[in-house]
């Protein structure tokens, strides 16, 4: 138990050393947890938008080079 | 010439990827802050405040790696317009500004206890408070247009004019009189540091970057996956007016 309370007291410097830690992991986890929630709502948005095309082709005169599963550029 | 690169390829890549970098993240972290804050000995002048030191340092070196591969990956992108590149450098933005802004909370909490202050405007403090600033400033440079492609650009310009800031900070120790240590591990010589604080501090550094390796990945899978949004709603914008056909999905669109 004492050593338990050794390790948290961190030689006196508690108030420094586990506020460092903390902060690191509220940052990392924050960037990852925005990271992940991005990314699906994304491909959410992207499946609802492609069942819908299936479900109602529009106009057949897609260059399937132009196609969505191209990354436009414009040219410059 | 690459006006469209199809990311199939990348997007394959990337999810076999992840998982094994992820799981080693994980790995790395546990065992470097187990050795750092139980196993590694306290340092003879600054005691067990120096275990700052296993997340503050990889900080550091994360924030102003994450700047580099962001002004290359700009500079690819200037040069070639892949757009894969300019994707990766939008991707690292958020994640090194995190770990610039993590060393600076860090090290305020390190020096308050070691030199007496939360904050003094040196040149190593300055340098990397400048690179927050350089992270934030892209950001919003490559958010403030409604072309994206314009957007890019202009952030590319950005993030390679910002990268002399990158040798000014590693070097802000020997060119200036600062408070601030000068480098342990980084030198010509051996590391000053005992391999009982270095594995530790090495342990996390490589934790961060693969970290940092997750987080782009991500990021770039999911950019992905907003141009496609884009083009596919380009597509029902171009169907005739009074054709409803295209338009009727348009606000499940809406995130």
């Amino acid at each position: 138990m004492n050593a338990v309370v050794e390790f948290l007291r961190m030689g006196g410097y508690a108030a420094y050393v586990w506020p460092a830690y903390g902060i690191t992991a509220v940052v990392m986890l924050g960037l990852l947890v925005a990271t992940l929630r991005d990314l699906r709502a994304n491909e959410r948005t992207l499946q609802t938008l492609r069942q819908a095309r299936r479900a109602a082709p529009a106009r057949n005169d897609e260059d399937p080079a132009h196609g969505e599963d191209s990354v436009p550029v414009e040219a410059s | 010439m690459h006006r469209f690169a199809n990311p199939k390829r990348f997007l394959d890549l990337s999810r076999r990827i992840v998982p094994w970098l992820a799981g080693a993240t994980i790995v790395l972290l546990a065992a470097g802050l187990v050795w750092g804050l139980g196993v590694a000995p306290p340092d003879y002048q600054q005691g067990d405040s120096a275990r700052i030191m296993y997340v503050h340092v990889p900080a550091a070196w994360i924030g102003m790696f994450g700047y580099t591969f962001m002004a290359v990956a700009s500079a690819v992108f200037l040069v070639w317009k892949h757009p894969l590149a300019d994707l990766a450098a939008r991707a690292a933005a958020p994640a090194g500004a995190g770990f610039t802004f993590v060393c600076l909370v860090t090290g305020s909490l390190w020096g308050k206890p070691m030199w007496g202050a939360w904050w003094v405007w040196d040149a190593r403090l300055t340098s990397m408070l400048i690179l927050l600033f350089l992270y934030l400033g892209y950001m919003a440079l490559i958010n403030a247009f409604d072309d994206v492609n314009r957007g890019s650009k202009a952030g590319a310009v950005l993030a390679l004019v910002g990268i002399v800031n990158i040798p000014v900070i590693k070097f802000s120790v020997e060119w200036w009189n600062t408070l601030h240590q000068s480098a342990s591990v980084s030198r010509m010589a051996a590391p000053a540091m005992p391999l009982g604080m270095l594995a530790p501090l090495l342990l996390m550094a490589v934790g961060f970057t693969t970290f940092f390796g997750v987080i782009v990945l991500l990021r770039m899978r999911s950019d992905i996956a907003a141009a496609k949004i884009r083009t596919l709603q380009l597509g029902q914008a171009r169907t005739a007016p009074g054709d409803t056909r295209g338009t009727e999905n348009t606000g499940e669109a809406a995130p």
